[in-house]
């Protein structure tokens, strides 16, 4: 009876102090570093840094696992903002991809076949249609990132000045 | 090495956990609906599966059998389960965000799994070996995953059919997975050879 007590109170006494350490190590105050570094991305959620979003960005920010010049649409101002907050080196690299703020896709609506593979690629669901149905995009919703050109079988889109 | 392929086999095929043994149909069931959270869902079991099996097997034999606990055995194991469900969530946070955004929703799910606790039950007075419990817990992970993802990826088909109003959702999966576990008792001729 004392034994099996002792051993479920040890067992548990060990786990409780093993994962505690183990929520320690990670630090407790990565949340906070989360936030403020997603503040200053520009919440367009296009993932062209190659993370879903923009907090998934941020997460890896914080955890030294991605450099702060993968933002595109926010370009070398947010790269230099990133580096300020986080006093880091980012060095001579420009900031990766191309983006041109002032753009809108606009799909050729003679030449669209209605295959819906654009829909799904839009971060903003800012392209309206159904399968079979010709797509167009909603200009005033589009940020301009150009994930729908991959998509479309046909290339029948392209990007315009707003 | 020929015994622990016959622990595998018989813990992935011959008595799968699923569809022979009836152990953890919740989220087999519950789950499936999708290929991508199946296959999300039986890695982190299978993972689960692996530690706990070991982990459950050092405590039995090094500690409950030694000081004749045996009726803790039930209370031992769902501790240890717990605790390494939460230790694997934990480590894969902070060490690969990627894995954690696949497995890490469903984690806290596996806690309650009856196969994670069934294979920690079955190990007892069975495996000679902690290589042989992990060898066991791998391979009923792995039996587990062929299950989940097989049924996953008929429901996704069920899903398009044209299946009549009264077994649409869950009776028709419900008829998939006893036919299914049919199947897999053509399995049972294994264990003769």
């Amino acid at each position: 009876m004392l034994a099996g007590l002792l051993v479920l109170v040890g067992l548990s006494a060990v786990l409780g102090v093993l994962l505690t350490l183990l929520a320690r190590r990670g630090g407790a105050g990565d949340d906070q570093d989360v936030d403020a570094v997603c503040a200053l991305l520009p919440q367009i959620q296009c993932a062209q840094c190659g993370y879903p979003g923009c907090r998934p960005y941020a997460e890896a920010i914080v955890r030294e696992l991605a450099p702060l010049n993968l933002c595109p649409p926010g370009g070398e101002q947010t790269t230099q903002a990133l580096a300020r907050l986080l006093d880091r080196e980012v060095g001579a690299t420009p900031t990766q991809g191309t983006f041109r703020p002032g753009t809108v896709a606009r799909i050729d609506e003679a030449a669209c076949i209605g295959c819906a593979r654009c829909l799904p690629a839009c971060p903003v669901d800012a392209i309206v249609g159904a399968p079979r149905f010709m797509h167009t995009v909603i200009a005033a919703e589009c940020t301009g990132c150009q994930l729908c050109l991959p998509a479309c079988p046909v290339d029948c889109i392209s990007m315009e000045a707003q | 090495m020929g015994d622990l392929l016959l622990i595998a086999t018989g813990a992935a095929l011959v008595n799968n956990f699923v569809l022979v043994r009836f152990l953890g149909l919740c989220p087999v069931l519950g789950a499936s609906s999708r290929l991508d959270n199946a296959l999300g869902l039986s890695l982190a079991t299978t993972l689960v599966l692996t530690l706990s099996s070991g982990l459950t097997w050092i405590l039995d034999y090094w500690l409950l059998i030694p000081l004749d606990l045996g009726y803790l055995r039930i209370l031992g194991f769902i501790l240890v389960i717990a605790g390494t469900v939460q230790a694997t969530e934990l480590v894969l946070r902070h060490s690969s965000t990627i894995l954690h955004q696949r497995l890490g929703v469903y984690l806290p799910l596996i806690t309650s799994n009856c196969a994670v606790l069934g294979v920690a039950l079955i190990n007892t007075g069975r495996m000679s070996s902690l290589v042989e419990a992990l060898v066991f817990g791998l391979a009923a992970g792995l039996g587990f995953c062929l299950v989940m993802i097989s049924f996953s990826g008929l429901r996704e088909r069920l899903a398009a059919a044209d299946v009549p109003l009264h077994f649409r959702g869950v009776p028709i999966a419900l008829v998939t997975a006893s036919l299914m576990s049919l199947a897999f008792l053509g399995f049972a001729g294994l264990s003769q050879s």
